[in-house]
């Protein structure tokens, strides 16, 4: 008995050394000089955690755990050290998924199993299930969606109507489960099968580029299942660490839908997104383009270039040259910056995953409210696959769908190079005035070729 | 652990949990909810208990599927944070590390 018992107090502060663990490194990973080491502190945790719970009392099916554990993970670890860094979005999709379905099996097999103390926690199971199992199912669009496997987006009149029913209906049965211990089997499975389909139909219409808020949104959600679930288990670590995350991911989120001048409503309800038909705008002038070989000796005679990379860049594989090329005006003399949008690339801060992927030192990279009043010392302001993030219609078109976003303000510089694949418009599909402008000159062209020449037109400056 | 217990537990994790983030610089966003997603990937332990304790063969199933998502959940979120993470460096390590896609440790 007393062997049990200290069995148990060695369980409970490993569980407690984790949620410390998993406190501080995330602190840690707030700060670009100690994220690295944030990352491991975690990772030490969670191997305590999963040690220890092997030997958690009355535990057995071990001949059911080791090869799920095997699977899982060592699909995970494939997947996740092969997935170029371009394709990390989606890779966060579907692990936060795995979580949340995690988090809904839990609540199934107890709910199933029907032996809980207490109204509390059977309801608990069953919020924590419906959250898990719509983060779940939701995750999956949002990496099909990430990956091009969904194209389109589905919508239809009455979507809404059908997504309240559903959730209406969810929470009946999912009432039914919780109040009545001994709820058959068909309604649990009835519960969950809802709340998967709800997941779907949510998720569904929103467009690709509001995904980064969406992908954000359910991880706040699978670390709240997570945390209800461990109520229900009687289990800190699961309660401090998916509480923590359910906080901090909700406020990620809403600094998100900030940073594109959403709301969270608008996100989830509006589907804008990837709205094809946007407004023409009054856009008046003409597109002027520019030889490699100008605005290669144009950026060499610089004092000040600052470069505004959008996610076209990260598409051409292009952030290697492009650095080589400020390497070579670094060398030169020339001030290099890079301006990042809080939403340049496919989340905030993926830009900047992006840079530190070819070399460039973050402290060369400033962010929106850091940069924008350099813009008017800037002699060339290099734009490269970046578009709606630099539109001035944001500041003066009321009518534009993208009024109001924050933008750089790429226009203010002396200068204005664009490099971009085709004449085609954003991906909110709104004509560019920047482009228009008389001190803009455009460089076609795929960025990655574009950089070489423009690098070869440097050196020959010599 | 008591119902007002628990219900202290939550209230403070949700506040730490907003501290933690308030003054994160966006450069940090994705790498950050990289790791929290790693986090939350504890439901691992949840699910070991839960697949530990099953007894019929839907319940085991369920669990086995649930250990399954749980591990990658927790596997993958160290891997992909981890490789974010590897890439950060300053100005001054710059040499080294500026073409190899930053294999090199602090």
């Amino acid at each position: 008995m007393s062997e049990v018992l200290s069995l148990n107090a060695l369980i409970e502060v490993s569980y407690f050394v984790t949620a410390v663990l998993f406190i501080l490194g995330l602190k840690r990973m707030s700060s670009p000089v100690t994220a690295r080491s944030g990352i491991l502190w975690a990772g030490a945790g969670m191997l305590v955690a999963t040690a220890v719970t092997f030997a958690y009392p009355g535990m057995s099916n071990y001949e059911w755990i080791i090869p799920a554990i095997l699977i899982g993970g060592g699909f995970a670890w494939w997947r996740g050290k092969r997935v170029a860094v371009t394709d990390m979005p989606q890779m966060i999709a579907l692990y936060n998924g795995m979580g949340g379905g995690a988090a809904a099996a839990i609540a199934a097999v107890e709910l199933y199993r029907g032996e809980m103390q207490g109204y509390a926690s059977s309801t608990l199971a069953v919020v924590g299930g419906i959250i898990g199992a719509v983060s779940f199912s939701g995750s999956a669009i949002a990496f099909g969606k990430l990956q091009g496997l969904i194209k389109r987006s589905v919508r239809f009149s009455g979507q809404q109507v059908l997504n309240l029913l559903l959730l209406a209906a969810a929470l009946v049965l999912g009432g039914m489960v919780a109040f009545h211990f001994n709820a058959s089997p068909a309604i649990v499975t009835a519960f969950f099968v809802l709340a998967l389909i709800l997941g779907l139909t949510m998720t569904l219409p929103i467009g690709g580029a509001d995904m980064p808020v969406v992908i954000s949104l359910y991880n706040a959600l699978t670390g709240l299942a997570v945390g209800l679930e461990g109520f229900v288990l009687n289990n800190a670590a699961m309660i401090i660490a998916g509480t923590v995350v359910g906080s901090a991911g909700t406020l990620l989120t809403q600094l998100m839908a900030k940073a594109m001048n959403r709301s969270l409503g608008n996100v989830l309800f509006s589907g804008f997104g990837d709205t094809g038909a946007a407004a023409t705008g009054t856009v008046t002038g003409s597109l002027k383009p520019i030889e490699p070989s100008d605005a290669g000796v144009m950026m060499a005679f610089a004092q000040k270039v600052i470069v505004v990379p959008g996610y076209g860049m990260a598409v051409a594989q292009a952030q290697h040259k492009i650095w080589e090329l400020c390497q070579l005006l670094i060398d030169r003399g020339v001030t290099v910056k890079f301006a990042i949008h809080p939403v340049a690339g496919r989340m905030p801060g993926h830009m900047n995953v992006l840079l530190a992927e070819a070399g460039v030192p973050y402290d060369l990279i400033s962010d929106l409210d850091e940069i924008n009043a350099e813009f008017e010392t800037a002699d060339v302001a290099l734009i490269i696959g970046a578009n709606d993030v630099v539109n001035p219609v944001a500041r003066t078109d009321k009518s534009s769908p993208i009024y109001g976003m924050p933008i750089l303000n790429a226009d203010k510089a002396k200068n204005v190079i664009v490099i971009k694949r085709g004449q085609g418009a954003g991906f909110s599909g709104i004509e560019n005035g920047l482009f228009y402008l008389d001190n803009t000159r455009m460089l076609y062209g795929d960025a990655q070729k574009v950089g070489s020449e423009l690098i070869q037109a440097i050196k020959a400056v010599g | 652990m008591t119902g007002m217990v628990a219900l202290y537990i939550f209230m403070l994790a949700a506040f730490t949990g907003y501290e933690v983030i308030s003054r994160v610089p966006v450069i940090l966003h994705t790498p950050l909810m990289s790791g929290s997603n790693f986090v939350h990937g504890i439901v691992l332990v949840g699910a070991m208990v839960a697949l530990g304790s099953a007894h019929t063969t839907l319940e085991k199933v369920i669990g086995f599927i649930g250990v399954l998502l749980a591990a990658g959940n927790a596997v993958g979120g160290y891997v992909v944070t981890e490789r974010m993470l590897e890439m950060f460096k300053s100005s001054g390590s710059r040499q080294t590390g500026a073409r190899s896609g930053g294999k090199r440790a602090h």
